[in-house]
Order: C-alpha cells, then structure tokens, then sequence
C-alpha cells in the first residue's frame, strides 16, 4: 500500500503538465489562496486535499479557464487554460443523471472528443466511432454503452465518464471529487483506470477529493489546502500531525492504520463525510 | 358530426390553394418542432415553450388590436419572452414560478387586447386554438426566412448545444459556452413557437414542440434516432391534423394534440415494454 512511484521527484520546471506561478486567487477581500507554485510532470498523480471553501473546485476551475487567476501565471498541457485546450481531460462527480435522458453512454463519451466543436460535425464518423468505441473498451464499459446512461449505476455513468475524459487523449486529467458516492469496490475500479492511463501514457492527474484513503497508493503529491495556507509534498510529508496542525492551526492527529491515514481533531473542519461544495463561488 | 370523416369533402378541400399552403406549412413546422424537440425535451424546458408560446399570443393580440400583421406580432412576443425567460438561470428555484408569474400576465393582456379588439371573431379563436384561412402568402415567406434562419444558426450551434443540453457541467468545463446557448436556444424556440401560433394556436404548440419528442425519447435514447422520428411524428401530427380537421371544420390544434397524444401514449407503452424507461 505504500509504495511510492518512481517519477515522483524533481518534476522538470520545462514542459510541466501542469504549471502555477505564484498563483493568487481571491475573491474580494477574500484569499483562497496565494504565492501558489506548483509544478507537475507528466505522469504524476498530485491529489488536492482541504475542507469546504479552501479553493479546491477553484482551482479546478482556473485549470480550466473557467476563473482567472487574480495575479500569476498558469499553464496547462502547455497552453493557457481554456476553450480549444484539447490536452485537458476532465472527471466530474458522480450525479445522478436524469434516467428519461434521451441519451447512451457512447453518445455521452463522443461528445467528450468533438461536443465543444461548432458545425455538425459530418466528416470523419468512422474515425470518431473507432476512437469512441476504443475508450468504451478502455474502461470495459461496452456491455451498456448502448443503454440510456441515466439507467446505468453510478459506478458505471463514473466509468463512462472516465472514458469521456480520456478519449480526446489528453495530457492532462482534471478530476473533481470522481469517486464521490461510489461504493468501495467502484472508487477502486475507477482509480486504477485513471491510473493506468497516466502509467501507460504519461497523463498527469490532479485529483480534488475529500479522502485521499481511496487513492493515497497512487498519490505522488498532495497540495492541500486551508485557509489560504497550503502544503506541497509527498503524502508523507504532508499528512503528518505536525504539518496539517500547523495548516489548521489547531492541535490535528494524523493517525495510520493499516496503510490508511485518519486525520483526528477539527471535524468541523474536515468534514470528510459532508462533500458538497459550491461551484459559482467554492 | 356527420362530415367528420366525409372523404369525399376532404379531398375536395386539399384541391383548395390555401389548404395545400396551410400543408406546406404544416410540413415546415414540423421539420422545425420536429428538430427543437428532443432538446427541448433534455432541457426540461417543456414550460417554458408553454410560456413563450403564451407570450406569442400577447403579441399576436396586440397585433390584431392595432392593425398589425398577426405573425410579426405573436414573432415579436414569442422572441421578447424567449430573451427575458433565456436570461433566467435553469438552475434557479425562481424558474418556473417566473414562467407562470410571466405566462399568467401576458396572458391577461392578451386577453383584454381581445376584448377591445372588434373584428372578426375568428381571428380571436383562431389566435388560441389555430386556423389555416388567412395563411397568406405575405406570413408564408417569414415563415420560411425564419424556418431557414433557425435551421441555419441550429447547424452551426448543434453540437454544443446538444452537449450543453444533456451534460452541461462537462459541457461548461470543456469550454462549451453554456449560458450564450442557452439564450441562442430560447430564441430559435421562441421564433419556431411563434410560427406554430399561426397555425396550431398559443394554447396547444406544446402537441408539436414538446408530445412528439417526449415519445421519442421514450422508445430511444439515440440523441439522432430521437431527432429522426421526433421529426417523423410532428409531421404526422401536423400535418394528419390539418387533414383531419377539414371535413368538419374543426380546430386544427384538437386533431394535431390528439394523434400526437396517442402516438405518445403508444411510445410509452413501448418503451415501458423494452424496459427503457425506470418508472
């Protein structure tokens, strides 16, 4: 359970996945955060952590070119965030899809590769069905890719979106809570295909969860996040009862069992059992 | 009662200019409807067709009451209501209560608009529940510069709007601008809902813009599959409506709602049947 990636270290300043530069993001007098540098390599599985409000759905948002940075430079797959960034893949939650949605699981994946484009898109079926059809087998999703996808389980919709994600190949993967409300055997089929996608094609991963137990064999780094403080390092640099109680600012035991980390104290804080978060301003 | 199915009659009235124009007509919406529909459906925007259609009503009324030409007037309603209903966030608890509370009073205007109104008593009916007398040839041409404009701007937006419709949390992080859509979107429903006024009426465009692709819906969940026969019963609708409703006379929106009915009610039973459907 605990052993740590090779690529881990010495992420190179050049051709990052993913780069932030003395990133600030405030909202009026409010900080969520600043002096934010982080870089990560191809390949590497960085997970946000923090409670409700300390900015993790936000920078999620900049990543994508949803908010703009209040000062600092961000680059992502090599490009500014934002519309045409095709090296960006993203992962929303799990939500309950309406089950009279007249749409399939395939018609959900295609239009992760094309449904940002204008036109009706006409040229190139066959191809666009061969790529649709190889990220459904990627995920073993073809055995209800044809059934209405509000009909499906959450752990299937989840592994669906994943393949939705991953077929426009990008270099990137945005994930925003994916494995929220799915049982264990399901957050487990759906982290190791994430996985496998950024060992087999150097795909850096910025996970954002609440519970970093479901993922912590596959973190490289966690940047979590409080208060407008924040920490960078290997999991076990950071979830140590010193360092997060020094994020909180209040006395936090950080206690191991079994190869998972439990993080005891300021529960109102933690609420690793209370996921929501708001999107227009969290 | 008796003419209701003189066939003879009927055939004898489709040999009529205006009645083969109302087809033509009929044909053209039910491209439109037939098109907008499963979005529509994935929208969950059903009511606020219902409002904007309403609100073509208004505008209609207001036209007649002053001279104007019906058509541009339930245009010029129906697009006012789609921008300002457009406007209003999906999300917002506020929607559909500002749907009514927007409906109810255009509605009200609409209605003492009549009232004033000292012409031909049916061309107030027909504002309600449909007409084919008086489809000239004037309202034909903007009929089918509106038909193209939509079908043109759907062409180019389609895509996006299709992934904004059903999944616009990805949609909207992918970069698809959603909310732009969806304005764009309440317009063109707003103008095809204004040319399903003239002829089927404010009360009833719901049997063309939303029962044809509610059936759809229920028997695939192909979004092209669902767009081919959404097409296909709106046209049947339409234009068996029409057909129908010749003999005796009748309003054209009894007959459109009652076949796009039943073709929902068997799609239902279809869909239930294949296990399409959860509830």
């Amino acid at each position: 359970m605990t052993a740590q990636p090779q690529h881990l270290t010495a992420s190179p300043r050049t051709g990052g996945a993913v780069s932030l530069s003395s990133a600030r993001l405030a909202y009026g007098e409010r900080v969520l955060w600043d002096g934010l540098d982080l870089d990560i390599a191809p390949g590497e599985f960085v997970a946000v952590l923090g409670p409700n409000g300390s900015g993790k759905t936000s920078l999620l948002r900049v990543l994508l070119g949803l908010q703009r940075l209040t000062s600092g430079t961000v680059r992502v797959a090599g490009a500014a965030p934002g519309r045409g960034n095709r090296g960006v893949g993203y992962i929303p939650q799990q939500r309950a899809l309406d089950p009279s949605l007249a749409i399939r699981g395939r018609d959900l994946v295609g239009l992760g590769l094309d449904g940002h484009r204008w036109g009706l898109g006409l040229t190139g079926r066959r191809d666009r069905a061969a790529r649709v059809a190889a990220a459904i087998e990627s995920v073993d999703a073809a055995a209800f890719a044809d059934r209405p996808v509000g009909l499906l389980s959450g752990g299937e919709q989840q592994r669906l979106r994943v393949a939705q994600a991953l077929v426009g190949d990008p270099s990137v993967l945005l994930c925003d809570e994916p494995l929220l409300s799915l049982d264990l055997a399901n957050q487990r089929a759906v982290s190791t295909l994430i996985d496998a996608r950024r060992r087999e094609a150097g795909t850096a991963v910025l996970f954002v969860t609440h519970e970093i137990n479901p993922v912590l064999p596959l973190v490289d780094r966690v940047l979590y996040l409080v208060d407008g403080r924040f920490r960078v390092g290997r999991p076990d640099e950071v979830m140590t009862s010193e360092t997060l109680s020094q994020l909180y600012r209040t006395e936090i035991e950080v206690i191991r069992v079994r190869g998972q980390i439990h993080v005891v104290g300021a529960h109102s804080d933690l609420c690793e059992d209370n996921p929501h978060h708001d999107h227009e301003v969290g | 009662m008796a003419n209701f199915f003189d066939f003879g009659l009927t055939l004898d009235l489709l040999r009529l200019p205006f009645v083969q124009l109302a087809l033509v007509v009929a044909v053209v919406l039910g491209l439109l409807a037939g098109v907008l529909g499963p979005l529509i459906v994935s929208r969950n925007m059903a009511f606020s067709v219902h409002g904007t259609s309403e609100l073509a009503f208004t505008g209609g009324a207001a036209a007649l009451l002053l001279g104007w030409d019906i058509g541009n007037g339930a245009l010029a309603g129906a697009i006012i209501a789609a921008l300002v209903l457009g406007l209003l966030s999906r999300r917002s608890s506020e929607y559909d209560s500002v749907i009514g509370v927007v409906l109810a009073f255009g509605l009200g205007v609409g209605v003492l608009m009549l009232y004033f109104y000292k012409g031909r008593a049916s061309n107030k009916f027909g504002l309600l529940t449909g007409q084919i007398v008086g489809q000239d040839f004037a309202s034909f041409a903007l009929l089918m510069a509106c038909a193209a404009g939509v079908f043109a701007v759907l062409a180019v937006i389609y895509r996006p709007l299709l992934f904004a419709s059903v999944d616009p949390e990805v949609a909207r992080a992918r970069g698809v601008p959603v909310t732009a859509l969806a304005l764009v979107f309440a317009v063109l429903v707003g103008v095809a809902t204004a040319l399903g006024v003239r002829t089927v009426g404010a009360l009833l465009v719901l049997a063309l813009m939303v029962t044809p692709a509610a059936a759809a819906c229920r028997v695939t969940a192909s979004p092209l599959r669902a767009t081919v026969l959404s097409v296909l019963f709106a046209l049947v609708s339409a234009v068996g409506g029409i057909i129908l409703s010749l003999a005796p006379g009748a309003p054209i929106s009894a007959f459109v709602t009652a076949i796009s009915f039943v073709i929902y009610v068997v799609c239902w039973a279809v869909g239930r049947a294949r296990g399409l459907t959860r509830a």
